[in-house]
């Protein structure tokens, strides 16, 4: 809880700041100014899911949309068939630059900011994103049956936010934005993206990095796994033997 | 209490650990079974990815087991010639077993054959656990000891290479009960469990050992192949989660603790009337989930490393 206060503290002067900067001045560099309360999620033992703050201005009224991305990776998605009564995996696709999470927050709905190609050509919602699927083989139906299947799953984890988040205004100029992230976030280097529209064009737009990863103990743990993996079995296996002699050796004392 | 598994990638409550662990714990030691065959399930219904819960569980059973093992051989109740014989096939069965992982894992049927092994044994076992169970009490009624059918001569009897196994006062052939550590090596990759609970009718039935020395003889050569399973999992598959083999086996040794001293107050035939029912439940929830049609159709596997 006290990170959490620690936080809202932090946006708090952050968006201070950028009053500051923005609000006295006639004249403007940029339309659009966002920044996040913190770059880095930090993934302990204790870890269950964390909330940031989307933070900035604009030059005057306007649409603002927030996308944010995560790390892309291949995806594999299965079909099961049933084959002699018992459901197995049958037909796979790969598709390629799968993002591991996906949310998006707007000020309004999003065909009210902009229109079909703008969506498409910006991939904003996840219909839109492009993500190449691996093979010649199959027709566009069975291939569209994937590419669902492959964004319902990720939304039955959580990964893929299903409603799209509230980009409030605090007056004409300044907005802010929350985003979840759930205790399952993937780790690796995430991409925020701020759009701001006005009367269905995109004006600018701009990316702001964010990282996941796991810090302390549970950090170090897993990349002992991962760098020194026969030297972590090693250890496994003794703190097993260990704490299998401590229990006979305490119990056989009572 | 919430805790993050490193290596799982997820956040459970650490109290739901320690007591599925102290659970499984409490009936490996009141039964004298290895409690694998109920976590592993338990663990991927909880949400551990299969592969993990496989890993982690070997990992915990080398801790159950060594608590195990040094209560039978303070009462001389392992036969160490024996166990060495079963361990050397075991070796050879896990290294076999942790490639035939990796490489169903590629394909994508590890969780399949995970679950049909699991069926395949724990409905045979169970089916015959019961029936034993069910002999047992209607034989209390009657005379007689479950001791009488030991010392059979079978095929096992006839093979070459005979060796002198004195604590278990056998004199065959090294090839039979290494053929079985093979199997049990295989099972334990495969599925995460020790496999004592194929390893001892076998040792019982097929090798004609006296049961006092077949629990304890098990449990050492799972120690082994537990821990032989654990390392290459670490190694090869990186799917080893220490965080959560600790909380599983502090529950679990305190568990095997109290469930073996419960074990002596208890009536044996009916508790293992019980536990093949339990037995029979999770074989049947497996098999269930085989056949159900999914609430999905498509899964997902993301390849973070290329």
């Amino acid at each position: 809880m006290a990170a959490r206060s620690g936080h809202r503290l932090l946006a708090l002067a952050a968006l201070a700041a950028v009053l500051a900067a923005v609000l006295p001045s006639g004249v403007r560099a940029a339309p659009l100014v966002a920044d996040l309360s913190e770059h880095l999620i930090k993934i302990t033992t204790g870890f269950t899911g964390s909330r940031l703050l989307l933070f900035g201005a604009t030059d005057g009224p306007g649409g603002v949309i927030v996308v944010v991305r995560g790390p892309r990776h291949p995806t594999i998605v299965r079909r099961k068939v049933r084959i002699a009564g018992i459901w197995v995996h049958g037909a796979d696709v790969r598709f390629d630059d799968v993002p591991t999470f996906y949310a998006i927050a707007s000020s309004g709905p999003l065909e009210s900011l902009l229109g079909p190609q703008d969506l498409a050509r910006e991939q904003i919602g996840t219909a839109a994103l492009e993500m190449k699927p691996r093979t010649e083989l199959m027709d566009d139906a069975s291939l569209a049956g994937f590419r669902t299947a492959l964004v319902r799953n990720r939304q039955h984890e959580g990964l893929f936010q299903t409603e799209i988040g509230e980009v409030i205004f605090l007056g004409e100029q300044l907005f802010k934005a929350k985003i979840d992230f759930p205790a399952n976030v993937p780790t690796g280097a995430y991409e925020v993206q701020v759009w701001l529209i006005r009367d269905g064009q995109v004006v600018q737009s701009q990316k702001t990095p964010l990282f996941v990863g796991k810090v302390g103990l549970s950090a170090e743990i897993f990349d002992f796994a991962h760098e020194q993996s026969a030297l972590y079995g090693l250890i496994a296996i003794a703190i097993a033997l260990f704490a299998g002699w401590l229990a006979s050796a305490v119990f056989r004392r009572i | 209490m919430q805790i993050y598994l490193p290596i799982a990638e997820l956040s459970v409550n650490a109290f739901i650990l320690l007591g599925l662990g102290g659970a499984v714990g409490f009936l490996s030691g009141a039964f004298g079974v290895g409690g694998g065959f109920l976590m592993t399930p338990l663990l991927i219904f909880i949400g551990v990815p299969p592969a993990v819960a496989v890993a982690t569980e070997a990992n915990q059973i080398v801790a159950s087991s060594v608590s195990g093992v040094l209560a039978h051989w303070r009462q001389q109740h392992v036969d160490f010639k024996m166990g060495l014989v079963l361990l050397v096939g075991g070796v050879i069965g896990a290294v076999i077993g942790v490639e035939l992982f990796s490489f169903l894992r590629g394909l994508g049927q590890i969780d399949l054959v995970i679950s049909l092994s699991y069926v395949f044994f724990l409905g045979i076992i169970g089916c015959l656990m019961l029936a034993e169970a069910g002999r047992a009490l209607l034989r209390t009624r009657g005379t007689g000891g479950p001791q009488a059918r030991r010392r059979r001569r079978t095929w096992v009897h006839r093979l070459p290479l005979k060796m002198r196994f004195r604590k278990s006062k056998l004199y065959i052939s090294p090839l039979a009960p290494a053929a079985i550590g093979v199997l049990v090596g295989m099972l334990a990759a495969l599925m995460g469990v020790g496999g004592g609970f194929f390893m001892v009718p076998a040792m019982i039935y097929l090798l004609g050992m006296p049961t006092s020395v077949v629990v304890g003889t098990s449990l050492f050569q799972v120690i082994f192949v537990t821990g032989t399973v654990t390392f290459l999992q670490a190694v090869q598959n990186q799917t080893v989660d220490v965080v959560l083999a600790l909380l599983l086996l502090v529950g679990g040794v305190i568990g095997a603790q109290v469930g073996s001293h419960a074990g002596r107050y208890l009536k044996g035939e009916q508790l293992r009337g019980l536990l093949a029912i339990l037995v029979l439940a999770v074989c049947g929830k497996l098999a269930y989930d085989l056949v159900a049609t999914p609430p999905d159709l498509y899964s997902l596997f993301t390849m973070t490393r290329e």
